[in-house]
């Protein structure tokens, strides 16, 4: 599709795992096991999940920070795990990472002048008074002040560490931003005001987001699609307000009531998951979802993986209640 | 009712290298028994610190109490010596913090670790109603019957794990059980589902809300999020900069908060999408507590400031039954 601008196939990750560690009889964490999506230039993807799901390994391997074991990624319709490591160097301009933690992800050595320049100076060799312009334009655009260019992280609040770390990531004009939970780690007077300024940001530069959070609020504020991740797996799609509001997948459903209502009146019905989350060094059998599902048919979801289904709104799920289509 | 803590105008400094932090600025806070209290607030507030300092846990020095009393079943926490301290932490007053990994000893078995902090309370605890030298064997038992009430499947097996063998969920269960083990008055728990997935998170509140229905204790329930505090609180004090600006109930918080930071704050919360609208921030940041704003610490943020915010401290006035806050907007 030609405006597709990233196209994920079948991506796999498994890491091994050393001889006599486990007695399973898988030897590998299988963290990314057959992911697909697809993001449109200009649209705001969001992937959501818990712990073990695998949304952060997905990030990393689109960058291709780590390499996957199976699969495709398509990027304008070329598949970048076939790219040589210069080829890998021009593209990794066009797409650029924002980091959770505003506190750890900048050197705490170097100014904010520093920080914003380097990816300058290495990719289009700036240097005096053509490389102070462009950092200074970057940091107008993120709305920090000139005089903040020569502070050293400790002297910034993590809103404008944040930021400093946008301005970095905006220097090379990338058309895609992955932002790995980029408002955990902030107030939640300042979050609002982050996502409101990424989202003017992003019009204004013509951006495509990847979201990756296990906050579902901030995925349902800032994102058009969704992809919930469980273990490796999508195992839910769509549309974030058809998602949201009408879940498929007993996970998607459980995680939507999990959220914590600030209100006085909480939901009646809620959904309480048994147990914990599997390891990922131990996926459950069949459907990985089984050992917790409060809405379990049977031997089937312990013994087949469930096939997608896709309906006519757009959105998909795997899960066996869908597995026969319904008629009438 | 009964009241089992009453913290009486607070005022906590803190001696840093740039300067003396006023880290609390005379708080008044009131909890009857069974009460469920929310201490609300962003960094810098004075959340922890209110909590650590209840059970005498801040540095000092740095830290310093300037004044104040807080009063546990009527005798001031402050007055009394390390030796009676030790018999309110753990026994009479508990705590949960908010990263389970760092509370549980790397090295011992779940088992060990219970079994040390049921037995500890034994030796010069002064109630007089204990059983005194109970034998180790009690002891396991009692840490099993724990672990069921806290609903870890299979306890008696499961006790034999050591703290890496068990999930965040898991081990944040293992550390109330620890804390309730005594029966304490009054549970504190400072974040403590922050670190938890959100599925994880939800079975941990209603496991809270189980045990409050079921021994009836106190909970004091510190917390950044609104939506946490709402789950299991039925009270709600939020604080600003080392204030206590607003104390309601839950139902009037949401139904009508008075306080602009309050306000500032519910309407940070994320709405279901954009097109519902646009969630809103507080402008501005976070005051230095060394040189603090003059009178009312928010004013600088606040959109509804007057002259008088600049110069006066706004006292605590009750504004309709059992609702508190402490603004100049609502003075008579």
């Amino acid at each position: 599709m030609p405006d597709q601008l990233l196209d994920v196939r079948n991506l796999k990750k498994h890491f091994p795992l050393k001889k006599g560690f486990l007695a399973a009889h898988h030897g590998s964490v299988r963290a990314v096991d057959g992911v697909s999506f697809s993001i449109r230039a200009g649209g705001s993807f969001g992937l959501v999940g818990e712990s073990g799901s695998g949304k952060t390994t997905v990030a990393r391997i689109i960058l291709r920070l780590v390499e996957p074991t199976g699969g495709e990624i398509l990027w304008e319709g070329r598949d970048i795990c076939k790219f040589s490591d210069s080829e890998m160097k021009e593209r990794r301009r066009n797409m650029q990472m924002i980091f959770q933690d505003p506190h750890s992800s900048l050197n705490p050595r170097k100014t904010v002048f520093k920080s914003v320049a380097e990816p300058l100076v290495i990719h289009e060799g700036l240097s005096g008074k053509k490389l102070r312009k462009r950092v200074e334009e970057l940091m107008e655009i993120v709305g920090l002040k000139r005089e903040h260019m020569f502070r050293y992280p400790h002297e910034l609040s993590g809103g404008q560490k944040q930021r400093v770390g946008i301005a970095r990531a905006l220097s090379l004009q990338p058309r895609l931003l992955i932002l790995d939970e980029p408002t955990s780690a902030l107030d939640v007077s300042v979050q609002a005001q982050m996502l409101n300024f990424l989202e003017s940001l992003q019009k204004k530069m013509s951006l495509t987001y990847l979201f990756i959070s296990h906050n579902l609020a901030v995925i349902r504020y800032t994102c058009d699609m969704v992809a919930v991740m469980y273990l490796g797996k999508i195992i839910e799609m769509g549309k974030t307000e058809t998602v949201f509001s009408s879940p498929k997948h007993p996970y998607t459903k459980a995680l939507v009531l999990a959220i914590p209502r600030p209100q006085a009146e909480q939901p009646e019905k809620m959904i309480y998951l048994e147990g914990d989350i599997p390891s990922a060094t131990n996926i459950p059998p069949g459907c990985r979802f089984h050992t917790r599902c409060q809405a379990k048919i049977g031997k089937i979801c312990e013994e087949d993986e469930p096939t997608t289904r896709y309906f006519s709104d757009g959105s998909q799920v795997d899960c066996h209640l869908y597995r026969e289509r319904r008629t009438g | 009712m009964e009241l089992v803590l009453k913290i009486n105008d607070l005022r906590i400094e803190f001696d840093t290298f740039e300067g003396t932090s006023q880290v609390l600025d005379g708080i008044d806070l009131t909890l009857e028994r069974g009460d469920t209290m929310g201490l609300v607030g962003e960094t810098g507030c004075g959340k922890s610190i209110t909590a650590k300092a209840i059970l005498r846990l801040l540095p000092i020095p740095p830290a310093r109490i300037v004044s104040g009393e807080i009063l546990f079943q009527g005798e001031d926490i402050l007055k009394k010596s390390e030796e009676e301290m030790k018999r309110v932490r753990g026994k009479r007053i508990a705590m949960v913090f908010q990263d389970p990994m760092t509370f549980l000893n790397p090295l011992f078995t779940i088992e060990e670790q219970l079994v040390d902090v049921i037995l500890a309370h034994q030796r010069g605890n002064g109630s007089g109603n204990e059983k005194r030298g109970m034998s180790r064997k009690d002891a396991v038992k009692k840490a099993v019957q724990l672990l069921g009430e806290v609903k870890i499947p299979q306890p008696e097996l499961r006790i034999k794990s050591y703290p890496h063998e068990f999930s965040g969920g898991m081990r944040q269960r293992v550390l109330i059980a620890m804390a309730l083990s005594r029966s304490p008055q009054i549970l504190i728990a400072d974040e403590p589902t922050t670190a938890l997935d959100v599925t994880i998170q939800a079975q941990i509140l209603w496991l809270m809300n189980d045990l409050v229905q079921r021994y009836g204790h106190s909970v004091l329930l510190i917390s950044h999020d609104l939506g946490v505090v709402a789950k299991v609180c039925k009270r709600i004090a939020v604080m600003y900069a080392g204030n206590i600006v607003e104390d309601c109930s839950t139902a009037q918080l949401f139904r009508r908060p008075l306080h602009p930071y309050t306000q500032g704050l519910l309407s940070s919360i994320l709405t279901f999408s954009k097109r519902e609208g646009e969630a809103q921030g507080i402008k501005g940041i976070i005051p230095d507590l060394i040189r603090p704003p003059p009178g009312c610490r928010f004013h600088p943020r606040c959109l509804r400031a007057m002259e008088v915010c600049k110069e006066k401290k706004p006292a605590m006035i009750e504004f309709e039954q059992g609702h508190w806050v402490s603004c100049h907007l609502y003075h008579r």
